[in-house]
């Protein structure tokens, strides 16, 4: 009966009551959201990269190495020379190698030089391998292999002619030697489904006119000289290495760094990203701190609300006392109220994430690449949320002990 | 000779920061079944010599027994579970949980009284008993309070005092919010019903006309002396 009236009471004060409801569940929207997108960004970074054990590129930061090889953010300061890579893969330790060549793009999408290995041993989330969805892998020297959101975003199909543009951001084009689709790579989530893949070769052949990242004049070597040239290239940008025993790793890792004839860094991938998320923690840090005010706010404004109610609810108190409750029923009574508002308030701010989530979910994914599961709540929500419910009976002792103090003086006989 | 409903012995008592208003009460005496009009101006210190009787405040001094009860030897939360077991309150008006449905407002004492409650029996069938015999409509359980005339609230206050039968009602001018027309049917109500549950009522009141009805009529002055500003 207590649980109704108290409930009772909060419906017939539904304005100013809905008024913190609705600021407790925005609060706690807030918070599940950016821890939502906390865990989605993690797990969506771990999942990109999965059976590599080794990064190779040129001497830089392990951070910047991973940024750029595997998630196509910033760029290469240097390449590792064809020699280098050679020595690599000859080296017994190593079980495969995969070179990999960045620097130019289609539209907003960059391209990657590779091998058909690449194929083969990129493997995501877990062990999942790269899946052809339409069309094949690469064949010919002109083909090009795109990635999911590539062809979502730009309406390709296999078969479709495409021109890369030489550099990240420039007018100039390779428009001498157009590409064709070959394939269309099933939505992976990783930065492959942004990537335009050719051949290792395929670079090699739209810079045979270029020379220091600039296009000699008057200088158009036709399609069938480059065909029969050499296109072996003259150097990579890294290469993602499986050793023959996880036992060798370290091993080789020294030997690539201590590697007398280039400059040259090897990185583990899991090393690398936690390094990363230290940097990127500290912004964390910040939001969720940020986030965590947010729900105290909502919850000083409750407490704001429940003190700015005592005094009109004086009487109702005075008729609670001649009943027979004691001071301490009243204070439980406020507490329970409070708690009632911040429940409310979280069920409500859950169901808003989920929609959010439901909203959001495809545009988040297509716009960064993470992705956000829309799952049943997990124990560290649930604790959140038991958490904020806590937190409320907690600030509502404030008022309510002053409750208790004003029907411990007011006893049964105010008058209105 | 059976305890009184009420006695109060030489009672002394203070409120604290209150302007220093104090009461001293040197003897008063209330017999089982017996109806009193205590009469008295708005200041006088009714308000405070119920809340003696009711043990929402403990006497700096003197004995207040209740039902044969010396609230003095009770602390404080046993004194609010002694309220709630033996005495039945009715304000001059806002008696009810607007918010409330009817019958939460009726049994609402229970909860804190085990014993009155199990005196009641079926609770909810004697409350609805005690609304039909104070002239209440037939699904009036079932409303909210606050949509009740205030004539229609008061009889709900009548039957939530009266509810298990406690040994002493304590009235505090109920009849002021009614008309005259109102009040006498009201008053016939409450009477009824107070004899029927052999209950002891002390109204407190500062209108004269009504003491027709009661055993007795006492004027405040004669059996409290007060000083200072009543809250």
């Amino acid at each position: 009966m207590i649980l109704r009236l108290a409930i009772g009471s909060l419906l017939a004060r539904a304005l100013t009551v809905g008024m913190t409801v609705l600021a407790i569940a925005l609060s706690v929207a807030l918070f599940l959201g950016v821890e939502k997108v906390r865990t989605g960004a993690r797990a969506s970074f771990a999942d990109t990269i999965s059976g590599t054990d080794l990064i190779v590129g040129a001497r830089s930061g392990s951070v910047q190495l991973l940024l750029y090889s595997v998630f196509r953010i910033g760029n290469a300061t240097n390449n590792v020379s064809w020699e280098s890579y050679q020595d690599i893969a000859a080296r017994p330790e190593v079980d495969w190698i995969v070179p990999i060549s960045l620097g130019d793009s289609h539209r907003q999408f960059r391209v990657m030089g590779t091998t058909p290995a690449f194929f083969e041993h990129y493997k995501y989330r877990g062990g999942r391998s790269l899946e052809i969805r339409e069309g094949h892998g690469l064949g010919d020297l002109y083909d090009a292999v795109i990635g999911a959101d590539v062809a979502a975003a730009l309406g390709y199909a296999v078969g479709d002619g495409i021109v890369v543009s030489h550099g990240l951001a420039s007018f100039t084009d390779h428009d001498d030697q157009p590409f064709r689709i070959a394939g269309i790579i099933a939505k992976t989530g990783t930065p492959v489904d942004r990537t335009v893949i050719v051949s290792l070769e395929a670079i090699e052949a739209i810079h045979v006119d270029w020379q220091s990242g600039a296009q000699g004049q008057g200088r158009t070597t036709p399609v069938e000289v480059i065909r029969a040239m050499d296109l072996t290239p003259k150097a990579i940008t890294a290469a993602l290495v499986g050793t023959e025993s996880r036992l060798q790793i370290f091993g080789l890792q020294r030997w690539i760094n201590e590697y007398a004839e280039e400059p040259l860094l090897a990185i583990l991938p899991g090393v690398a990203l936690s390094e990363l998320w230290q940097i990127v923690g500290v912004a964390e840090t910040a939001l969720m701190g940020v986030s965590l005010m947010v729900v105290v706010t909502a919850l000083l404004g409750m407490t704001a609300m429940i003190f700015s109610s005592l005094n009109e609810r004086r009487r109702e108190m005075a008729i609670w006392r001649a009943m027979g409750a004691r001071p301490g029923t009243i204070l439980g009574l406020l507490v329970l109220e409070a708690m009632l508002m911040a429940a409310a308030g979280a069920v409500a701010g859950m169901a808003l994430l989920y929609l959010g989530l439901v909203v959001a979910q495809p545009w988040i994914d297509a716009a960064f690449g993470i992705w956000l599961p829309i799952e049943a709540p997990r124990p560290r929500e649930i604790l959140v949320l038991a958490t904020v419910i806590a937190a409320a009976g907690l600030a509502s002792l404030l008022p309510a002990l002053r409750a208790y103090r004003l029907s411990l003086a007011d006893g049964m006989m105010v008058r209105i | 000779m059976p305890e009184p409903a009420i006695a109060l012995t030489d009672v002394v008592f203070a409120w604290p920061g209150r302007g220093g208003f104090s009461l001293h009460c040197p003897t008063f005496e209330m017999a089982p079944g017996e109806s009193v009009l205590l009469l008295g101006a708005s200041g006088s210190g009714k308000s405070t010599l119920l809340s003696l009787i009711c043990g929402i405040v403990a006497a700096d001094r003197g004995r207040v027994s209740v039902d044969g009860t010396d609230l003095g030897t009770l602390g404080a939360g046993a004194r609010d579970r002694f309220r709630a077991e033996r005495i039945g309150v009715i304000f001059q008006q806002f008696n009810l949980l607007p918010y409330a449905r009817v019958a939460d407002n009726i049994l609402l004492p229970l909860q804190f009284a085990p014993a009155r409650r199990a005196r009641a029996g079926d609770a909810a069938g004697e409350a609805a008993r005690l609304c039909a015999a104070l002239g209440l409509p037939g699904d009036v359980l079932a409303m909210q309070a606050g949509r009740l005339s205030v004539g229609q609230q008061q009889r709900v206050a009548v039957a939530r005092a009266l509810i298990g039968a406690p040994p002493v009602i304590v009235a505090d001018e109920p009849t002021s919010a009614l008309d005259a027309a109102t009040q006498d049917a009201f008053l016939a109500l409450l009477f009824d019903q107070a004899g029927a549950a052999g209950s002891s009522l002390l109204m407190v009141s500062h209108d004269e006309r009504l003491g027709a009805r009661f055993d007795r009529v006492i004027r405040l002055e004669d059996i409290v002396s007060a000083q200072g500003v009543a809250a």
